[in-house]
């Protein structure tokens, strides 16, 4: 049998996991995942995860979209396919504003969207926790914190004894 | 405050089974049998009139030079006002950390998707020559020809597909973490494929979280100058052209709050049977029920003030074709429909400061209908009575509707109430991770 992808312990409360997030980093477990039904305020800090450019992402595709609509339009209104109506200026910039405006958050609201599934590795329909039965749960009301093989310290039976510290509900082996 | 959101009595599990085994476990009932089997004749019935219509074009309709613009515009305006109010729940209230919208966001912007890509449908079957209808979209074609960037037409397409985009990114992005739920729940093998797929492998780790709430919010925060955008263009439709009754700058404003006024009727329309009919009375609460209302309310009076505020100006402008529309309103031909859609969407809407008539079910019900149907017959009013009568004498003419308009009215409902019975049986009405949030914090 190959290295296991981790140790995952299962706890009953948002504030379990919080306070076990908070002891592995304390002891110095920098690749801690720690998986709830819904966000916990400061689970992130816990684990020591705090950059993400997802802002950045939906800025920049904002103003690549502002800047391409508006260049969309002053292009094929004044270069490609001028009219001449009653001699009224062609870059008549105050009129190209709602259609700058729609294409801007049409750019940036997918970004932000697709910048957050990028980040986080979605879509991945197979991944090693699903391997665990118990984890089913995860999306309903159980709480579970995993310590990754990957992670630098990780030796699997001190983990398995630190995460037995933590008073969980149970400690399982999450198969490679 | 919050422990009228939610009665403490649940927990993580039994809010999830319970909204999730709505969609998993529960048997079809006869109700909802009936309400599928009725709405879906009206479906039925509106694909085939667009049948007809494109047959025989738009003379089936009751629109004829002077008034062009007939019930499809009205429509089109009206549905699109509808979607508003999802939006504005889904993403003004998250803004501003109002966490009642958390059980009512959910269905409010599956309303919206379906409200705003029904009134998508009208503009198009109005062009009389629907095939052409991408001519309206930036393309380098042979013709060399590119759109009137000047025309709030434009305008209108481009902020018309945005909207529905947007929202249905928005409503996707909250459905994911629900799609997990309902994968893992589901006992038959097919919807644990088809729930896992949508749910793109969701595992709800710590760092996932954080980026879904930093976009979630971003998106949030995008869409709702949007909302306030779309329905101000589609007032441009009007206000850009020099038709009296038309051109004026209140349009977006007043369109605006309207759009809301209408949004949040349909809202109660919809939750009031629904949370009986499922059994949701812990998580859409009497509370919720209240602040809608009281959101009418306010929209209701910017609304009124649009009302004065048109009348106001048509006089003070001293345009003698302005006035002539306004008294023209008052006691022309369809000076019933102006009197009735103030009755119901000024006057007896008033009742809305009673607290008596907040709290009660039947009353909201009703006044949801009736606000409905005041906003469609404001919307025929804007659109008609301004073309009935311009400036020449010669060429006034009166708008008939015939039964095809009608029909095909009824049946964009039908097929409103036939999306949403679906949607009901086949997504979480209301979001399971904002409801897990809601009693995490009633736990401290």
């Amino acid at each position: 049998m190959s290295a296991p992808y981790g140790l995952m312990a299962e706890f009953a409360s948002a504030d379990a996991l919080l306070a076990a997030a908070r002891r592995a980093r304390e002891a110095g477990y920098a690749r801690t995942e720690a998986y709830s039904p819904f966000p916990i305020e400061g689970m992130a800090e816990a684990i020591g995860f705090e950059k993400t450019r997802v802002p950045l992402a939906t800025l920049v595709a904002g103003i690549a979209g502002g800047v391409g609509g508006f260049f969309l339009q002053w292009y094929t209104a004044v270069i490609d396919y001028p009219e001449n109506i009653g001699g009224r200026p062609l870059n008549s910039w105050p009129e190209f504003i709602p259609v700058t405006f729609e294409t801007t958050v049409l750019f940036a609201a997918f970004a932000a969207a697709i910048a957050m599934l990028a980040a986080n590795g979605l879509p991945r329909l197979r991944h090693p926790v699903f391997e665990v039965r118990e984890f089913d749960l995860a999306t309903r009301n159980r709480f579970f914190l995993c310590i990754p093989a990957r992670d630098p310290r990780f030796d699997a039976a001190p983990v398995r004894r630190f995460l037995e510290a933590l008073e969980p509900m149970r400690v399982m082996e999450v198969p490679a | 405050m919050s422990s009228q959101l939610l009665n403490p009595r649940w927990g993580y599990a039994s809010i999830s089974d319970k909204i999730a085994d709505i969609v998993l476990h529960r048997p079809v009932h006869w109700i909802w049998a009936l309400g599928f089997i009725v709405s879906g004749a009206f479906s039925a019935m509106f694909f085939g009139l667009m049948g007809y219509l494109f047959l025989k074009g738009v003379g089936v309709w009751g629109v004829n030079i002077p008034v062009a613009w007939g019930f499809a515009i009205g429509n089109f305006v009206w549905w699109i006002g509808i979607g508003h109010a999802g939006t504005f729940i889904s993403a003004f209230l998250l803004l501003l950390r109002q966490k009642w919208r958390n059980s009512i966001n959910r269905f409010a912007e599956a309303m919206t998707l379906f409200a705003a890509g029904i009134a998508g449908i009208w503009p198009i079957l109005h062009l009389g020559r629907p095939w052409f209808a991408y001519w309206l979209l930036p393309y380098p074609d042979i013709m060399k020809l590119w759109p009137q960037w000047r025309s709030p037409l434009v305008w209108d397409i481009f902020a018309i597909s945005t909207y529905l985009l947007v929202s249905l990114l928005f409503w996707y992005m909250g459905l994911i973490p629900d799609l997990a739920t309902l994968r893992d729940r589901a006992s038959s093998r097919t919807k644990q494929v088809v729930y896992g797929l949508f749910a793109l492998g969701w595992r709800g780790e710590a760092r996932h979280w954080k980026r879904f709430e930093i976009a979630y919010l971003l998106v949030a925060g995008l869409a709702a100058p949007l909302v306030i955008s779309v329905h101000s263009v589609v007032s441009l439709d009007f206000a850009i052209g020099n038709t009296p009754g038309y051109h004026s700058t209140i349009f977006p404003p007043y369109f605006v709050a309207g759009a809301l006024f209408s949004g949040f009727a349909m809202v109660l329309v919809l939750a009031i049977p629904m949370r009986k009919f499922f059994g949701l009375e812990d998580f859409i609460t009497m509370h919720h029920l209240d602040n809608a209302a009281k959101i009418m309310l306010a929209t209701e009076l910017i609304l009124a003030y649009g009302y004065l505020a048109e009348i106001f100006t048509g006089f003070y402008s001293g345009d003698k074709y302005e006035i002539a529309i306004t008294v023209n309103r008052f006691v022309g031909p369809y000076a019933p429909v102006y009197w009735t859609l103030f009755a119901l969407n000024i006057f007896i809407p008033q009742l809305l400061w009673f607290r008596r008539i907040r709290r009660s079910l039947p009353a909201l019900f009703i006044l949801g209908i009736l606000i409905n149907i005041g906003m469609w017959m404001e919307r025929f009013m804007i659109v008609v009575s301004s073309l009935n009568r311009d400036f020449l004498p010669s060429s006034w003419g009166l708008f008939i509707p015939t039964w095809v308009d009608w029909s095909m009215l009824a049946g964009s409902i039908g097929f409103f109430v036939f999306l949403f019975l679906l949607f009901i049986r086949a997504l979480p009405a209301i979001s399971i991770f904002e409801m897990r949030e809601i009693a995490a914090e009633e736990r401290q």
